[in-house]
């Protein structure tokens, strides 16, 4: 693959057609087109309108809870200084952590269901249907849809359904309809055929609200858009409390939210290293990951064209990652294209070493993370003991880890 | 130019009667079978082959074409198989036209070029690829319609008239009609919905309109050939191969043979469509 010149700004994309150089465009049956088109128009007019503007900061304000904290991990800190030390390197950069996990619904993804409920309400829209793997996008749809009334169906990977069953719960609480989609292996990639199915059936009253930054085009743009709350608040924050700018900035990658949200805001902010983590699943060496940027090649699904796991036929390859929000054989297509722009660093981390920091900073921080936000922990705890005392790494925590605690028991053998 | 799409469907007009156009997985349940079934398909009474490039994420797949084309790649099906198929096929019969219908990604991934000297070469007449709109034209659509190969289109309940043009503008072969909002293989729409829509999308071009999507049996196919230029079945076909396989894939009966008397019952319907609508 060719590298795309520089720009003058990496923060200007999707063009017209929706693409991030070859990346993203609206790759969908016909039957998805007007509507695609009318969202786009719809999100043209919303983000430029103040009262949009006004409700949803109204709505992360007092009922999402941002702006959320940008925390000192001092112990996390110390005891990477500790690693250092013991290293002989005597180094050791300071961890802050973008507190996403204390949002209400405990992830990031609320910020953009906030946004696109409200979309959705503008578009005269009466049906809510979502995709969801670890289930944190699912619970936030549901919840948005409770508050503004609205019927939700969520399609959830089988496998998923078991692997989450606490947040399936929570779903089934907040009056959502949990489809269980046995296709391929029952993860998040069956789960958005299943949800792209019901949208072309029931077109004129539902509202696809998608969970990630990727999709056909406008939804890569304002999912971005809506969770970019995240990276432009931690700029501010890290500016008022270390007055600069940190030196890395850290974030899990599955289809890349959380990850696009943190770094959208830094993305011209030259002296800021950037690092989206991808799921390193039981190693590259075979099928039983989810790295598509680091082991996979562009093509195109579920409307984009992005870095994809798949066979020399074409076929896309199911993927594996012990945590079910990273468990997407694709990637957002602006990723695809940071990646390929060299703007962006990714990197796998494996199964084992998400587990090794998701108990880490239960131990030494006193906060369970989500089994994603433990991947993107772990690489902080790579690369932080080798760089210096005056460094600082952003890491963002995307989410809370109290619905992994079944997945992690069983991973280190034990019953609860 | 002309393909064989164009000479077929004139023949057609001339003869007064509306096309059946069948679509069968390549390589369900192997290669063999798939490829018996496809030869014998002209003789039971299809005038269009849709020859399906199985893939494994089909969005626009009902059940039944996901089984079929996860039965098709279970069995070791690939692009460049359906490809060989369809030249095998042509060994036999250089008349019937063939177009590949599927998804994007295998045909990128081959690469395009590549894939429209090769599906050019083995007797492929025209593509439908599902996933690719007319605002994606340049990936593949024009590409396609340089090198003699028609790109079939598919206009549904949610392409208004002022979106029509945009969908016709680069279409040629036939246009698929969508008969609904859905994935392939839901029950059919309204058949007096359906005419409507076929004499709207005829207010805007002259090519041929066939019909699809809900196509079940003979009866169905007559109703909707009273005013379609053409009937397309395809779910039905492929559960014509899925009835006489068994629960680990056996055969228990020949699924050829299957295809060939449904279809055969359909082609009658199809032949009767005209005489119905002069009723």
């Amino acid at each position: 693959m060719n590298k795309p010149a520089m720009p003058n700004s990496f923060r200007t994309g999707p063009d017209e057609q929706g693409m991030f150089g070859i990346f993203g465009g609206r790759f969908v049956a016909e039957t998805l087109m007007p509507l695609i088109l009318d969202l786009e128009e719809q999100w043209n007019k919303a983000k430029n309108d103040p009262e949009f503007k006004a409700e949803l900061q109204n709505l992360s304000t007092h009922y999402a809870g941002r702006p959320s904290k940008l925390y000192f991990a001092e112990g996390l800190t110390k005891h990477l200084r500790e690693v250092s030390s013991a290293k002989g390197l005597g180094g050791g950069a300071k961890v802050y952590f973008k507190r996403e996990d204390l949002n209400h619904t405990g992830s990031h993804k609320i910020n953009n269901c906030l946004g696109q409920i409200l979309l959705a309400k503008r578009m005269g829209k009466k049906r809510i249907i979502a995709e969801t793997g670890a289930g944190q996008h699912g619970v936030a749809s549901a919840t948005v849809a409770a508050r503004f009334g609205y019927p939700c169906v969520v399609y959830m990977g089988a496998t998923d359904v078991a692997r989450q069953s606490p947040n399936v719960f929570r779903m089934k609480l907040l009056g959502a309809e949990v489809r269980p989609v046995t296709a391929g292996h029952g993860t998040l990639k069956d789960a958005m055929n299943e949800a792209l199915r019901d949208w072309v059936t029931n077109v004129e009253d539902t509202y696809y609200l998608i969970g990630t930054a990727a999709g056909p085009h406008p939804y890569p743009e304002l999912v971005r858009d809506f969770q970019s709350v995240i990276g432009t608040e931690a700029r501010a924050q890290m500016l008022e409390q270390e007055g600069r700018l940190p030196d890395v900035i850290i974030a899990a990658v599955g289809g890349g939210s959380n990850a696009i949200g943190l770094f959208h805001p830094f993305l011209d902010d030259k002296d800021v290293r950037i690092i989206g983590i991808e799921a390193g699943g039981r190693g590259l060496d075979g099928v039983e990951h989810c790295a598509s940027m680091n082991a996979g090649k562009p093509g195109v699904l579920h409307g984009n064209r992005t870095y994809l796991l798949q066979n020399a036929d074409g076929q896309i390859l199911d993927g594996h990652s012990i945590s079910a929000g990273l468990d997407y054989p694709g990637v957002g297509p602006e990723h695809s294209w940071l990646r390929d722009s060299g703007r962006v660093q990714y990197e796998p981390i494996l199964d084992d070493e998400a587990l090794e920091a998701f108990q880490l900073t239960t131990r030494v921080e006193g906060i369970i993370p989500a089994l994603e936000s433990a991947h993107a922990i772990a690489h902080a705890m790579k690369i932080v003991p080798t760089m210096d005392k005056d460094q600082i790494v952003i890491v963002n925590l995307s989410g809370r880890g109290d619905k992994d605690v079944h997945t992690v028991a069983s991973m280190l053998g034990m019953e609860i | 130019m002309t393909t064989r799409i164009d000479r077929r469907m004139a023949k057609l007009k001339s003869e007064g009667r509306p096309a059946l156009v069948t679509y069968i997985m390549g390589g369900d349940p192997d290669y063999d079978t798939s490829l018996a079934i496809m030869k014998g398909l002209p003789e039971a009474g299809a005038d269009v082959i849709e020859l399906g490039m199985p893939f494994s994420d089909p969005m626009a797949d009902g059940p039944a074409i996901q089984a079929a084309g996860l039965r098709a790649l279970k069995g070791g099906q690939t692009l460049v198989k359906t490809l060989k198929m369809a030249s095998e096929f042509r060994t036999s019969d250089d008349e019937t036209p063939i177009v590949l219908m599927g998804y994007y990604n295998p045909i990128y991934i081959y690469g395009v070029d590549r894939f429209l000297v090769d599906a050019k070469a083995s007797g492929i007449d025209g593509l439908i690829v599902v996933d690719l709109p007319p605002e994606m034209d340049e990936e593949l659509c024009i590409p396609a319609l340089k090198a003699g190969v028609n790109f079939i289109r598919l206009a549904t309940p949610t392409t208004d008239d002022k979106r029509l043009p945009k969908v016709l503008q680069n279409t040629s072969g036939f246009v698929y009609y969508v008969s609904m909002t859905g994935i392939t293989g839901s029950a059919l729409a309204d058949t007096a919905k359906v005419a409507a829509a076929v004499k709207r999308i005829k207010g805007h071009t002259a090519l041929p309109v066939c019909v699809g999507f809900g196509v079940k049996t003979a009866e169905q196919a007559r109703t909707i050939g009273a005013s379609a230029d053409g009937v397309v079945v395809g779910t039905a076909i492929v559960n014509a191969v899925a009835n006489v396989l068994g629960p680990k894939g056996e055969k228990t009966a020949d699924p050829a043979e299957a295809v060939a008397t449904l279809v055969s019952g359909l082609a009658q319907g199809v032949r009767s469509a005209r005489l119905a609508a002069a009723e």
